[in-house]
């Protein structure tokens, strides 16, 4: 507790910071998905790439005193990861979400492995911007303190959401995932640009590993990822495939994870933690909500194996 | 590139052979189609127009023959290549992509797209070049939520904005409205007349022959059988090319309907939700008496799927009543069994069948579980299945390897011969039936629409949905149009008329 008491205000005011602190591997990870799955293939191994991902960036971390280059070596080794999944994934009969699940668990195991020897020395963490300096009361200082790769996050929704429409490479990605056919017909090689897809996917998923070793919760633990990675994969299919989307919902799944702890912090004793389930229960929620049995989703990129 | 190059080049293809293995997919073809002309190409599946076309796109190296194209001989190697001289193809099966706008579709299919698109120029181009089409279209709605006219309109757009001045259309009209295949085909015409393009139309329908080609080439078995000028031959004779001496199944004369029939299917204040789930379905009285044919027309899209697949069982209703005999029917397969309902959904692989199980089981779907007097067996015999669906490969001439094969493994004719063998087998009282024939050559839909009519003349109540106009007619005796998920008018087949029908499936009325 801080030196003010700001009573219930405390709990909106926890909620925002929460919903910034904890959205950055959100929003990482389901930019990445969300972009591998327009390209029409589901990654569901970027739990594992979150997790080794962390690892990475905390082991390069201590060993060279940058969280800078232990985010890049998190990109690279995410990377990696995507190749490998988009690698596989393009001989026949071979099924992404299999592939995808495997991955995850050799992704984590690989990172357990690794990473024995890291738990014990501090990494440099990854720096934030204080926001809330102009106010002397500490808990919207700490509410406001937003780590730079949440801004980037967000500039990176932003940017997706216009590349899908603007560029070449968006619209090239979209015709691969709604129609192989058409992509084929135009001379589009659809393996090739998901192997791309599936890699950049990776890549940021990585990058949201280094957020979770290099800044919040800022260690390097076999169980940083609470399930992160796999959440993040159904956070896309809430958000539609929209990038600003993908933003949205993970700020709301942030804010959600904060519920639980936010209460505790103005000492409601009773049940509070009932509310860390807070998160999965609004995902049910709006997964009920906003489907249905006689329509298919909107927005549903055509050459997704779940919604095919 | 963004430009009609204003000149229609002239394509040529002598003595083109090509053969997979010891099999000659197409022997010695030579085509002569002058710039600016409209050249149609007829044959059943299998004659080998594909092949020629694929030959000409370079999609296949030919075993043998030259290509010509405004009469230098040129190497196709790859449809790259056929591009750069300006020849293009509009295939049956869209190529757009659903999810993007017209515009974007048409951006993204140029062999130069910029990095970053600058929309406005983009548009500002589209809309110089769009105001010297023939075609007006949408070109900021999703290709999705287009009607398959505006689709076609946009496929042939597309390849006349890709600068292609020579085209092959492969069955333009197949999923359009009369009126808007008279339209499309007009237009592509009158850019024929004008010297602005070539054309090369790939038909089963010879009165779109007759009224809009000038020469036609009819091929079977990989030969050519006939060229000439449209002018010069009738239809007896393009058929005769085009099919040889095989016989065609005859329709049975329709026998005239009883008067006491019995009203088989009964429909009141049906309602239920699209695809979209936006909108509804209604179908507020219909009813089938037995021994007649009554035939849904409709665009594509207009909710015929859905009322298909309330009758089937795959899409709940909200409200109203399905009738069959005076009993409500909710399409489970006790009730299907009980009231002699039997279904032939469109696409049967898809709808109809388990494309990985074999013939016979396939076949036997309907009866594997009951002996001969109907009665529920608990073990399952192999050997009847086999003797019973050996006799019906027999019986409805299913052409396949063995028994055993995968149904996915058979030619279309043949996936909807096994189903109709499946549907028609025993009594039935009432059959519901979807676009029987889409896709399927001459003698098979000949046969399959015989056998729809003998279902009929043995007093079946026949509810038909079809988007072909010339099958409903050929077969209906009373003949509705659903029109954005309603019924919106009636004719017997006495006082039908394509226009009338075709306006009211526009929802002009």
């Amino acid at each position: 507790m801080g030196a003010t008491d700001i009573g219930l205000w405390g709990v909106p005011l926890a909620i925002l910071g929460g919903a910034i602190r904890v959205s950055t591997p959100f929003i990482f990870v389901s930019l990445g998905e969300a972009i591998t799955e327009r390209s029409g293939r589901i990654n569901l191994g970027l739990e594992g790439t979150l997790v080794f991902g962390a690892m990475t960036a905390y082991a390069v971390a201590v060993m060279t005193g940058s969280p800078w280059l232990g985010l890049l070596a998190a990109a690279a080794a995410g990377l990696c990861f995507g190749l490998f999944h988009g690698w596989i994934c393009k001989f026949p009969k071979v099924n992404d979400i299999a592939i995808g699940i495997a991955l995850m668990l050799f992704g984590s195991g690989l990172a357990f492995f690794f990473g024995k020897p890291f738990i014990k020395p501090k990494a440099p963490n990854l720096p934030a911007i204080a926001f809330g300096a102009w106010s002397d009361i500490p808990q919207v200082q700490a509410a406001l303190d937003v780590n730079v790769l949440f801004l980037i996050g967000a500039a990176l929704s932003l940017v997706l959401w216009w590349a899908f429409r603007n560029t070449r490479a968006g619209l090239i990605v979209r015709v691969v995932g709604d129609s192989s056919d058409a992509a084929r017909a135009m001379g589009l090689n659809p393996n090739t640009v998901r192997l791309v897809a599936t890699g950049v996917g990776g890549a940021l998923a990585g990058i949201g590993g280094a957020y979770l070793s290099l800044y919040y919760p800022g260690s390097w633990t076999e169980r940083i990822s609470s399930g992160q990675g796999l959440m993040a994969v159904a956070l896309v299919i809430f958000a539609r495939w929209n990038p600003l989307g993908c933003f949205a919902a993970a700020l709301l799944f942030g804010g959600a994870g904060a519920l639980g702890p936010a209460l505790q912090s103005v000492g409601v004793t009773q049940g509070y933690y009932l509310f860390y389930a807070a998160p999965y229960i609004l995902t049910l929620i709006i997964m009920i909500a906003t489907s249905s049995p006689t329509r298919s989703l909107t927005g549903a990129p055509g050459e997704l194996s779940i919604t095919k | 590139m963004s430009a009609i190059t204003g000149k229609a080049v002239g394509v040529e293809t002598i003595g083109m052979t090509m053969r997979f293995g010891a099999f000659t997919a197409l022997g010695d073809v030579s085509i002569k189609m002058p710039a600016g002309s409209f050249h149609a190409l007829l044959g059943e599946n299998g004659a080998g127009k594909s092949t020629l076309v694929k030959c000409m796109m370079g999609f296949y190296r030919p075993t043998g023959g030259e290509i010509l194209v405004d009469g230098r001989e040129v190497a196709i190697a790859s449809p790259r290549d056929a591009s750069a001289l300006g020849l293009g193809m509009v295939y049956q099966h869209f190529t757009l992509v659903p999810s993007l706008t017209g515009a974007e579709n048409l951006v993204i299919s140029r062999e130069t797209v910029p990095g970053v698109i600058d929309w406005r120029k983009e548009r500002g181009d589209l809309a110089v070049f769009m105001d010297r089409m023939p075609f007006k279209l949408p070109l900021d709605v999703k290709v999705a939520e287009l009607a398959a006219g505006e689709k076609q309109k946009l496929e042939i757009i597309k390849q006349l904005y890709l600068g292609r001045s020579f085209l092959v259309l492969d069955e333009p009209t197949s999923v359009l409205t009369p009126g808007e295949a008279q339209e499309v085909l007009g237009l592509v015409r009158a850019m024929t007349k004008a010297g602005d393009l070539t054309v090369l139309m790939i038909s089963h329908k010879f009165h779109e022959v007759t009224a809009f080609a000038d020469d036609v080439s009819l091929l079977r078995k990989g030969r050519l059988t006939g060229t000439g000028r449209v002018a010069d031959l009738d239809r007896k004779v393009m058929a005769a090319m085009m099919i040889g001496d095989q016989p065609i199944a005859a329709l049975d004369s329709r026998a005239a309907p009883r008067a006491d029939a019995e009203t088989v299917l009964k429909i009141r204040s049906l309602k239920a939700p699209d695809r979209t789930g936006l909108k509804s379905i209604r179908i507020e009285d219909l009813g089938v008496r037995s021994g007649e044919i009554v035939g849904i027309a409709g665009i594509s899209g207009n909710g015929q799927k859905e009322f298909l697949e309330v009758l089937a069982g795959q899409r709940p209703r909200d409200a109203g009543d399905v009738m069959v005999r005076g009993t409500a029917y909710a399409a489970t397969r006790a009730e299907a069994r009980a009231l002699n309902v039997r279904l032939i959904p469109e696409e049967p692989l898809k709808n109809a069948c388990a494309p990985k199980m074999t013939v016979a089981e396939n076949i036997s779907f309907r009866t594997f579980d009951i002996d001969s007097n109907g009665k529920p067996v608990s073990w399952i015999s192999a050997g009847t299945i086999k003797s019973f669906s050996a006799r019906l490969v027999e019986q409805f001439k299913v052409k396949t390897a063995s028994l055993s094969s995968p149904i996915a493994s058979l030619s279309g004719g043949n996936v909807q011969r096994a189903v109709l063998a499946r549907e028609l087998t025993g009594e039935v009282d009432l059959l519901i039936v979807s676009n029987p024939c889409f896709g399927l050559d001459f003698s098979a839909v000949a046969e399959i629409r015989a056998r729809i009519m003998k279902a009929r003349n043995a007093g079946a109540a026949v509810l038909l949905m079809s988007e072909d106009l010339d099958e409903l007619l050929e077969l209906s005796d009373r003949i509705f149009v659903m029109s954005d998920g309603v019924l919106v008018y009636e004719t017997p087949i006495a006082q039908a008329s394509v226009q009338t029908i075709g306006e009211h499936m526009a929802g002009h009325h």
